[in-house]
């Protein structure tokens, strides 16, 4: 129902933002987060951001793959 | 990381042994059926927990009336229809917007303020935003309405399909599904009305209501938190979403929503009528409004024969109890828009699940 | 005729008289300039001293033209390399058909034929035989290419669906999604900036050195159209063999997987261009993959899988990062993005 990703915005201008996802960069308006400022982590949907992301918080949410990969991926492991 | 999903497996297995009967758990989301069936999740559950699909994906609960609406209108040469990509393949009575796609005026759009731009560069003709979805998507549809007011762009409407959530639950408890023991609740509809929302669901059935994010490992802990509340006999409502999830939700988003919609009396395809479930745009905005530039209604459709979609929302049935499903009704060739939205339980099933009726 | 008038097709260009003779000689043959195609016969002859040949063909239709990584020409050589490259022969030469819509600009022919020189020659691949046609403006999306190819089968590459069995590990050079991805994110209707790149890339090299040195390879695909799910499935299928995939293994880039969760698109449905997958005997797993990741193409090469006996009817299922177990299953072929 509701597909939203953490993205930094990386540029504002009023409410009309330019916002990171890892590499990828979208417009999306901040006109439900008058709050959100220049440098901030929000949650993106349908091109609005509709929340601040708790960077703490999402450390514990979003990162499981990449912490799995990080246990598995000894140097010297070749075989899977 | 994998140690809080033991200890969620765990929570949940205890719950099992100690209430020694089938636990039903419905998630009102499409996004967590999806997300459910994406990590097979069900396949780390005891079997004595069961996970149901709620009416949880717009596009499903979309009375068929509206499609046909949708598609009648996608049928003038003065509209250009501007949708997200879910409703693309949902049928109607005779065809679907993908059929007509080759018409070239039905666009998909990512926000409803490309909806918007479409109007602004198209000033003969008049685009129509399909608007579907939850809380969580109603505050960008009012956001368009109010710069579509501000800055006269006439030739834009919206044909809201808007549905609220909290209503739809209380209707599942009062009458069609009394099995359900307590709910996954959405995590960005919860963004926008806050946890607090469900606190009703929770007092006036006594039902544990945990908010849930949308990775495996949010809702593996939700299922055991609500499993731990089962166990020890209270219901409570907790979230565990705290990334983005806070009590009051966003008051920003539910003023605008406020500002340009009224709670309104609608139906929900499975679900019948439900009081003040979907949102109608004010009066002030009527002229904004597709309904009534169009005098058109919206009336409840007949189901096509055979298709269970209502009581698959209702989690009464599960997709393969459906006898069309995998016969006559595929992904490829669909039925109904359980089957075809992304997000629909028939879709998710057909697509992940581990038995198919063959 | 003017400078000024030649900067754009002309249907006349495809009419087979002078405009035809000059597009050949003036944008064409310098490209892609050898020996047997200047000769511009009607066909072409090829010496080739082998009794098992490779032969396939391709068509070219990417909307954008250009986008990051390469570009439809690239693409052309690339795609055709790649398939005769996973049936096991060294591709040997293509021929190359264009379709051009009137008033294509030749500053953008120019750009796609020399991408189309340039891609050939580091493969040791000569386009020896082509055509050119023109339509009208609109009939062809700018430019429509096709290319076929021919490979000799290399002596010892002895794949097939039946020499697949239980027990047999999967590999992939690289990280997946990142074509389709690409090409998703320049699409008119959804354009965004990105750092994805498409992986576009001939494969030749790599996967005859790791036939000619290896010898417990049973099968190769290339994972395009309909991804890495299309192709586990087609092999599910005809071998009768269930396939099971750990998504732990997957090697995916964080900006393709954070796109994809944007759009609401499974990674395993879309498209590569510059990988393959190989089923390989367990002994050989090792030397497969130190082959691959001394190679530029093969660094993040990984085993992401294995072949297994089926019950009944053959799945292919993917062990999720939380242990669960879920079937993958052929895409429907057309993926929307959502929303909702």
């Amino acid at each position: 129902m509701c597909l939203a990703i953490p993205a930094r915005i990386v540029e504002l201008d009023g409410d009309r933002a330019v916002v990171d996802a890892m590499g990828n960069r979208w417009k999306a308006k901040t006109t439900l987060l008058p709050e959100a400022k220049l440098g901030d982590l929000v949650l993106i949907h349908a091109g609005f951001a509709i929340s601040l992301v708790d960077e703490e918080e999402a450390q514990k949410t979003w990162q499981l793959i990449s912490e799995i990969n990080e246990f598995q991926d000894t140097p010297d492991k070749i075989s899977g | 990381m994998l140690d809080r999903i033991q200890k969620a497996q765990n929570l949940c297995r205890a719950a099992c042994k100690q209430l020694a009967r089938q636990i039903n758990i419905m998630e009102v989301c499409g996004t967590h059926t999806v997300s459910i069936f994406r990590n097979g999740i069900r396949a780390t559950l005891p079997k004595e927990l069961k996970l149901l699909s709620g009416p949880g994906c717009p596009v499903c609960v979309t009375e068929q009336g509206y499609i046909d609406i949708v598609l009648q209108l996608a049928d003038r040469d003065d509209c250009l229809i501007a949708t997200y990509g879910d409703m693309i393949r949902v049928p109607g009575k005779n065809s679907s917007l993908e059929r007509k796609q080759s018409k070239a005026n039905v666009k998909v759009v990512l926000s409803s303020e490309d909806a918007l731009q479409l109007a602004k560069d198209n000033p003969e003709k008049t685009v129509v935003f399909v608007a579907v979805g939850f809380e969580t998507t109603a505050p960008s549809t009012a956001v368009v309405v109010k710069e579509a007011a501000q800055q006269d762009v006439d030739n834009f409407c919206i044909l809201s399909g808007h549905k609220l959530v909290t209503p739809a639950m209380r209707a599942l408890l009062s009458a069609k599904n009394d099995k359900i023991d307590a709910f996954l609740c959405p995590g960005h509809v919860s963004v926008i009305i806050g946890y607090g929302a469900f606190a009703e669901i929770v007092e006036d059935f006594n039902r544990p209501c945990v908010v849930a994010g949308f990775g495996p490992l949010q809702i593996m802990e939700g299922l055991g938190e609500i499993c731990r509340q089962l166990a020890s006999g209270k219901a409570e409502l907790k979230s565990m979403y705290d990334a983005v999830v806070t009590k009051e939700g966003n008051i920003a988003a539910q003023k605008i929503v406020a500002e340009c919609f009224d709670a309104a009396d609608g139906y929900w395809r499975g679900l019948g009528k439900i009081d003040k479930s979907t949102l109608k745009l004010k009066e002030k905005y009527s002229r904004f409004d597709a309904f009534t530039r169009f005098k058109i209604n919206e009336t409840p459709s007949e189901e096509k024969t055979g298709c269970r979609c209502g009581e698959v929302l209702c989690g009464l049935i599960e997709p393969p109890e459906c006898g069309l499903f995998d016969k006559n009704c595929t992904p490829q060739e669909p039925v109904g828009p359980c089957m075809v939205s992304s997000e629909g339980a028939c879709a998710a099933w057909f697509k992940y699940g581990r038995e198919r009726a063959h | 005729m003017t400078e000024a008038k030649n900067d754009r097709i002309l249907l006349a260009h495809g009419g087979g008289g002078q405009l035809t003779d000059d597009l050949i000689r003036r944008h064409i043959l310098p490209s892609l300039n050898n020996e047997i195609l200047s000769e511009l016969g009607d066909s072409a002859k090829l010496n080739v001293a082998s009794k098992s040949l490779c032969f396939t063909t391709d068509s070219y239709v990417v909307k954008p033209l250009f986008f990051n990584g390469g570009d439809i020409g690239k693409l052309a050589v690339c795609g055709t390399i790649n398939d005769l490259a996973v049936a096991g022969s060294r591709p040997v030469a293509l021929s190359l058909s264009l379709i051009i819509e009137d008033g294509f600009e030749f500053k953008l022919l120019d750009r796609i034929l020399a991408s189309i020189g340039e891609t050939a020659r580091e493969n040791n691949v000569n386009i020896i035989t082509g055509d050119t046609k023109t339509v009208e403006a609109g009939a062809a999306d700018g430019i429509f290419i096709n290319t076929a190819g021919i490979g000799v089968k290399l002596t010892g590459a002895d794949m097939g669906f039946d020499k697949i069995a239980a027990g047999d590990k999967i590999i992939i050079n690289g990280t997946i999604g990142d074509h389709g991805m690409t090409i998703i994110s320049q699409r008119e209707d959804i354009k965004f900036q990105s750092q994805m790149q498409s992986d576009c890339a001939p494969l030749a090299g790599l996967t005859c050195e790791l036939l000619e040195n290896t010898n417990g390879i049973k099968f190769m695909r290339d994972p395009t159209r309909g991804g890495l799910a299309a192709s586990l499935n087609e092999i599910s299928r005809t071998s009768r063999l269930s396939i099971e995939i750990r998504e732990v293994d997957i090697p995916i880039k964080p900006v393709v997987q954070a796109a994809a969760d944007m759009l609401g698109f499974d990674v395993l449905t879309i498209a590569n261009e510059g990988k393959f997958i190989a089923i390989v005997s367990p002994e050989s797993v090792d030397d497969c993959l130190r082959i691959c990741k001394n190679h530029p193409l093969g660094k993040q090469a990984k085993v992401i899988g294995e072949v297994c006996r089926s019950s009944d009817v053959p799945l292919v299922e993917l062990i999720t990062q939380i242990g669960g177990k879920r079937i993958v299953q052929m895409p429907y072929g057309r993926e929307l993005p959502r929303i909702c």
